[in-house]
């Protein structure tokens, strides 16, 4: 390749600031086979799209490199303008010295000195690269959705909406997700039940929907359009089409557990429903409660069920689905309540959290709607509820603010205002965040016309005394300590990733950011878009969300991945391994260092590659001994020309 | 003779880094405008794995000072388990390296993560700093270890 041409980017001043892109352009026009360089100020607007094309066709350019960001943001941008000007998309290869260059050093000499290298070593890799044709390969068009939350299920019908076969995984008995446990939603106080419990029949009735609840992904192999996935299929021990729902095995279980859905207020039977609404509607036996699976441990259940549908010797089924794409909706966990020993977290049985309070308030709840405090069963007068509890705090606990407590500490104190008219909620509050469709109405109205007494200021402790429970802050617009004995504390605690998330992301090959939720593609344009081609994130499994803000990104993930399941072909990167047959000595060494199963060593004893299955991690490139696997565009010989211009003196 | 006084020595080093973990990482460190010596190279890799004997020692042959190579964390390679294979192939490149008579911190191998911009600034500032320390490579002509 002899005619290579080398844009510099200025990218207004976050590349000229301190990269001397003018010196970048002119030193490269002497680098051997250079023919054309220019310098501008922003090479990936229409203008810089139209200058790169004229300048392929007018210097007749058979390489070039575009020196500007990231290729993570613009080399899909500058390969299709070099399409669109006649040139091999994968002849163009971008230098990267925003992000690796002038983004990180200040000294202007020391950065316009590596940029040069960088963009050197970019015109010795296009040098070597050879044009190449996209790969286009079949795919599933099954899509599988992990978890059956609101966010999972919106994804899971909008998918299956649209014509293709869903596979909704939850791990627990039954669907529903966080959302079930809430008495009502702000601003608009929905029943939240009545609002979730449509949409959970729904999918689960859907033609499209195969629903498999109390089960779990346990394997993923393969790629985006081509997913090979394993599921475990918990034993129930109760079979569902003969459980008839009567309840008998109810009453005669020994064993009581903490009911995980009421947040431990009160206990469920080691043989148990989750909740009315649950569904599937049948009953579930916890064979780690149960006294003995074996009938001669127990079995009191299994002998006053009349269906007959106790079957102890259920095992775990593995279920085996081929799919396109993948949807991860695993939601939240709450921050153990145990960590916030500042407010007797774990210790002081009337300082609850959040979603055991909206249990209380429920209707359906362990006391039917009547606030009511777990030591003694008494009617609080008065609440504290303490907002930020374990969130915004980088030196004890998280950074992170959950973004939905300031809105249900609001709903919280008015609905307990309306529960018990004579009761006194004060709420201790960092800042009111409260960005939202009828949001900060909400609040102003909550704090105006229903008597919630906000106090501005962070709560330093909580301990008991006697039957109340004492809270000392301080009030920091008046500037006054404040105590306060109530009768009931709710924490308003953070959100915590689901704790599944990085066994999964492990299962999945896609990222947990720092805090453990999961890793989107790009935090503003592709939001619900893993790095990973073909599996999208939905819902509170990427970062602190709302209901309504989880649903638009199942949605949005939905329609991303029957944007994918839709094409008749997918693009398979080009850029893959080949075997130089002359020099292949057959040893089969690339076969086992291959993950994928793409190579195989044929009949005339040279390896073969199945281009559809490679990958391109180049594994078998490291480890073949006579140099005969190379990878399109990397090979071992374009990377020692790389290596020699940037270490090059000068 | 400047590259020898020690105070004013700038090593050449190159950086294998992977692309969905560490080259993504120091994307971010950009991103985030943090700030690290001039002194690297970056160089994309698809895998760490992908990082052979021939590309490390073609470095230090063609004077490089130090090589750094960033992967994912155990666990997390996108292409199953390259970096378990890179992890092999430093220890036994450390012994060769030391039997030609190089040092063998000079080659070094980082798993940082696309979410750690800090770590990959804290690396390349340390490996920087020792790199500095050692001197010029042996084998860049006119170092000694």
């Amino acid at each position: 390749m002899s005619r290579i041409g080398v844009f510099v980017c200025h990218c207004g001043m976050n590349i000229e600031r301190t990269v001397d892109t003018q010196a970048v352009a002119a030193t490269l026009s002497e680098h051997s086979g250079v023919v054309f360089t220019t310098d501008y100020n922003f090479l990936c607007a229409d203008p810089g799209q139209r200058l790169i094309r004229d300048a392929i066709a007018e210097h007749k350019l058979d390489g070039i490199i575009v020196a500007a960001c990231s290729p993570a943001m613009h080399e899909p941008t500058f390969r299709r303008v070099a399409a669109e000007a006649g040139l091999n998309p994968y002849l163009c290869e971008i230098a990267n010295i925003r992000e690796h260059c002038s983004w990180v050093h200040q000294d202007r000499d020391k950065a316009t000195q590596k940029a040069i290298r960088i963009v050197k070593t970019l015109v010795e890799k296009v040098r070597g690269n050879q044009p190449l044709e996209p790969l286009r390969i079949d795919h599933d068009d099954k899509c599988l959705v992990i978890g059956g939350g609101i966010a999972g299920i919106q994804a899971a019908l909008d998918v299956a909406e649209s014509g293709f076969e869903v596979i909704l995984v939850e791990k627990e008995p039954s669907i529903g997700g966080h959302m079930a446990q809430l008495s009502e939603t702000f601003p608009t106080l929905d029943c939240s039940q009545c609002i979730l419990t449509p949409k959970m029949v729904e999918v689960s009735r859907h033609p499209n929907v195969r629903l498999l609840t109390y089960s779990e992904v346990v394997e993923v192999t393969g790629y985006v359009g081509n997913y090979e996935v394993k599921i475990r299929k918990n034993p129930t021990y109760v079979d569902p089409d003969k459980c008839n729902l009567c309840g008998e095995c109810v009453k005669v279980c020994p064993k009581s557990v903490g009911s995980e859905f009421e947040r431990g207020l009160v206990e469920r039977k080691a043989i148990y429903i989750p909740f009315e609404q649950a569904i599937p509607s049948s009953y579930t036996l916890d064979e780690e409660a149960c006294l003995g699976l074996h009938p001669l441990r127990c079995s009191e259940c299994a002998k006053v069920c009349e269906p007959k549908a106790i079957d102890y010797d259920m095992r775990p089924e593995y279920i085996e689905e081929s799919v396109g794409a993948i949807i991860v909706a695993t939601g939240y966990s709450l921050y153990p309540i145990s960590s916030l020993t500042e407010y007797g977290g774990g210790q002081i049985p009337d300082v609850i959290d959040g979603l055991q309070f909206e249990r209380l308030l429920s209707a359906s709840g362990p006391t039917s709607g009547e606030v009511r405090r777990p030591s003694d069963g008494k009617i609080p007068k008065k609440v504290v509820f303490i907002q930020c509890a374990g969130s915004r705090d980088p030196e004890r606990h998280n950074a992170y603010c959950s973004k939905i407590c300031c809105m249900y500490t609001t709903k919280h104190a008015l609905l307990y205002r309306h529960a018990v008219p004579d009761g006194e909620a004060v709420v201790f509050y960092i800042d009111i965040r409260a960005g939202g469709k009828g949001y900060e109405e909400f609040t102003q109205h909550a704090i105006e016309e229903e008597r919630i007494l906000y106090l501005r200021g962070k709560v330093s402790k909580v301990y008991r005394q006697d039957d109340r429970v004492v809270v000392w802050g301080v009030d920091t617009l008046s500037n006054r300590r404040v105590e306060i004995e109530a009768d009931l504390v709710v924490l308003a605690i953070s959100m915590n990733p689901h704790p599944s998330n990085l066994a999964l992301s492990k299962i999945l090959k896609i990222s947990c950011d720092a805090d453990g939720f999961l890793k989107e593609a790009h935090p503003k344009l592709r939001p619900v878009e893993s790095l990973t081609a073909g599996i999208f994130l939905a819902g509170a499994a990427q970062g602190p969300k709302d209901i309504p803000e989880a649903v638009s990104q199942s949605s949005g993930a939905a329609v991303k991945a029957v944007t994918l399941l839709t094409k008749d072909k997918l693009i398979h990167s080009p850029e893959v391994v080949e075997i130089d047959e002359a020099i292949c000595g057959g040893c089969g060494i690339c076969v086992d260092m291959c993950p994928y199963n793409a190579l195989a060593v044929n009949g005339a004893g040279v390896a073969e590659v199945n281009e559809v299955l490679c990958e391109g991690c180049g594994s078998c490139v490291s480890a073949c001994p006579t140099g005969a696997a190379q990878l399109k565009n990397m090979t071992t010989q374009q990377f020692v020309e790389m290596i020699e211009v940037a270490l090059q003196d000068g | 003779m400047a590259k020898l006084n020690d105070n004013g020595f700038e090593p050449k080093i190159v950086a294998f880094l992977c692309r969905w973990c560490s080259y993504a990482g120091a994307d971010l460190a950009g991103v985030s405008r943090m700030t690290y010596p001039a002194n690297i190279i970056p160089m994309r890799v698809n895998c760490s794995g992908r990082v052979d004997a021939g590309m490390v020692m073609a470095a230090f042959e063609k004077g490089a000072d130090g090589v750094l190579i960033g992967g994912c964390h155990p666990g997390d390679c996108h292409y199953v388990n390259g970096n378990y294979k890179t992890r092999r192939r430093v220890i036994l490149l450390k012994r060769a390296l030391a039997e030609v008579g190089v040092k063998p911190q000079r080659l070094h191998l980082e798993w940082i993560s696309a979410s750690e911009g800090v770590k990959f600034q804290r690396t390349v500032t340390e490996f920087t700093g020792l790199i500095k320390e050692l001197g010029p490579s042996p084998m860049s002509g006119d170092g000694e270890d």
